[in-house]
């Protein structure tokens, strides 16, 4: 049971201009699994997701998906691959309804029966946005407008779906509900989730490895339950 | 003429420039919308437009053509204008626009001036400083509502302008391309990140503003009889701020923008002295502006970016 992992970072550089913000990150996430990786704010997590999708392109290093290398690729040609991001902040299209921001998600798509059962398994999965399907995505919620992104990416039909800091700025009630379709989504279709997170208990307690990142650089890889009881991880994440 | 009638007429009038100045500001405001820039050679791409009409018409003209197939001639007509100033629409992107898209606005905003002086001094040269005849194609004749006439050419020139409206209304929501280009406008990272062409959705884009521009310059010589290097100034000036008054970046903001301000102008001309009509039209303006600073149908910043 030793499949590849289907991503796989080696020693990967990133820039903003003079800005080293990645400086030589390796990781990597089995078939099927959900990992995260957590860290303090300004440690590189969005950057490693948008360099993952090919947004924040890496000066140096090696992104290895689905046993091809994909770094080098334009953002388009990554989707295409199998990778789809709710990216921080959600960048919902305000000004689309919340049908159109999930059709949108599968615009590289052409299988349009396709398209309608993973939209109808979007809107199972979250059935409040069928409520609002024809709603401004700007006049969502930020738990709703959190929700939406995630079924944009879902209708990608992603083998890879990156999610950066889903909780973030929701009510409890609300995390715990994302948390739950996080599990879900990953047991029902298999998808590998890459979860990155502030909320480092939570997304460790769903993950079956951990990544620690610190300025740039990933400091502890090891499995979640393992990095649960990590002094230094309690100490500086966990709170205790 | 009665009151009520010259009030029809008018109200006739004003949806008539108002078309026209919608369709120029839907120019200026799509490619805001899209890539952030005010495109000042728009002014001049509708004027080219104007020429090639001019030229195409003319020379329909010269074997009859017009008078025996005059649908057809104005499909010609304004189909050859429109896809000439589209290409050019799309030279001027990928010439003065699209190296700069990196860099600082301002550089964008001088290489947009500079266009604009470079398309103007090249029909000065091609076409002379002097105006430039329409063949006169509709006559006086029209219809009469309550004492209010509207002509023929009037008619045509609306239902026109208003075609291409609802036409530019059904792309942008109900097309795949128009649905990309909605979504650059509104978050271009994650357009991207969904697998849209940025480059052919700013392309497209540069096509279809331009050649709405082009197809009012066709209408605005066909109405005035005349076209010279230097019309689009002033229609410039005037459709620009209507794409502002109605929000800049937004479609039917420009539309909205477009009648008000055809009606300001139409309205006040009636009844008070012209000279001041065009300082009435940007009194408006700034007291728009002051109230609302994105404009009647424009998206704050804030609003924007949740
Ligand atoms: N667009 C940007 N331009 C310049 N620097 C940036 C940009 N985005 C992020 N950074 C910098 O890169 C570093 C990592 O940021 P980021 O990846 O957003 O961290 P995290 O997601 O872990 O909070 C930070 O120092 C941040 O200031
Ligand atoms: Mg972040």
């Amino acid at each position: 049971m030793n499949k590849p992992p289907l991503l796989q970072l080696k020693d990967v550089h990133t820039f903003y201009d003079n800005i080293h913000a990645l400086k030589g990150i390796s990781l990597s996430a089995p078939q099927g699994a959900i990992v995260c990786l957590i860290g303090a704010n300004g440690a590189g997590k969005s950057t490693t997701l948008m360099t993952i999708c090919g947004v924040e392109p890496s000066r140096q290093g090696e992104i290895i998906f689905d046993g091809q290398p994909i770094h080098g690729l334009r953002p388009e040609q990554i989707t295409s691959r199998g990778i789809a991001q709710s990216p921080e902040g959600r960048q919902i299209f305000p000004r689309m309804s919340v049908f159109e921001n999930l059709e949108m998600g599968a615009f590289l798509r052409k299988d349009k029966e396709g398209i309608q059962n993973d939209m109808d398994w979007v809107f199972n999965l979250f059935p409040v946005l069928k409520d609002r399907i024809g709603q401004l995505g700007g006049t969502l919620s930020g738990g709703e407008q959190q929700m939406l992104a995630i079924g944009r990416a879902l209708m990608a039909r992603p083998k890879l779906l990156l999610l950066d800091e889903p909780s973030l700025g929701l009510a409890p009630k609300m995390v715990e509900k994302i948390f739950e379709t996080i599990i879900e989504i990953n047991q029902k279709s298999g998808t590998t989730i890459f979860l990155v997170e502030q909320n480092a208990q939570m997304a460790l307690s769903i993950s079956s490895l951990g990544f620690v990142m610190e300025t740039g650089r990933i400091v502890i890889s090891d499995k979640a339950s393992a990095l649960l009881e990590n002094e230094r991880v309690k100490k500086a994440y966990l709170g205790e | 003429m009665d009151t009520s009638s010259f009030i029809l007429q008018q109200i006739v009038n004003a949806i008539f420039l108002g078309s026209i100045y919608a369709l120029i500001a839907l120019g200026y405001t799509m490619v805001y919308g899209i890539i952030e820039l005010i495109n000042f050679a728009h002014g001049e791409l509708f004027t080219a437009g104007a020429f090639i009409g001019v030229i195409v018409l003319t020379g329909l003209q010269s074997f009859g053509f017009v008078e025996s197939h005059f649908v057809i001639s104005m499909f010609i007509v304004f189909g050859l204008a429109m896809a000439y100033v589209a290409v050019l629409g799309v030279a001027v992107e990928h010439v003065a626009y699209k190296p700069l898209r990196d860099s600082s606005r301002l550089a964008a905003l001088l290489s947009a001036l500079g266009m604009s002086i470079f398309l103007s001094n090249g029909m000065m040269l091609s076409q002379g400083v002097s105006d430039r005849a329409y063949p006169p194609v509709f006559g006086v004749e029209g219809i009469n509502i309550g004492g209010a006439i509207i002509t023929n050419g009037q008619i045509f020139i609306v239902l026109l302008a208003v075609a291409m409206m609802i036409a530019l209304q059904l792309f942008v929501h109900r097309t795949r391309l128009g649905k990309a280009m909605r979504a650059t406008a509104q978050n271009r990272t994650m357009a991207r990140m969904l697998g849209i062409d940025i480059d052919q959705t700013i392309r497209i884009t540069f096509m279809i503003g331009p050649a709405l521009g082009a197809a009012a310059g066709v209408m605005v010589g066909l109405h005035y009889g005349a076209v010279r290097f230097d019309m689009g100034f002033i229609f410039m000036i005037k459709a620009f701020a209507a794409a502002i008054l109605g929000g800049i970046g937004s479609i039917p903001g420009a539309m909205i923008g477009g009648l008000i301000i055809g009606g300001i102008e139409v309205f006040w001309a009636a009844f008070l002295p012209s000279a001041w009509k065009d300082v009435t039209t940007f009194t408006v303006l700034i007291l728009v502006l002051y109230l609302k600073p994105s404009g009647l149908l424009g998206e704050s910043e804030s609003e924007v970016r949740v």
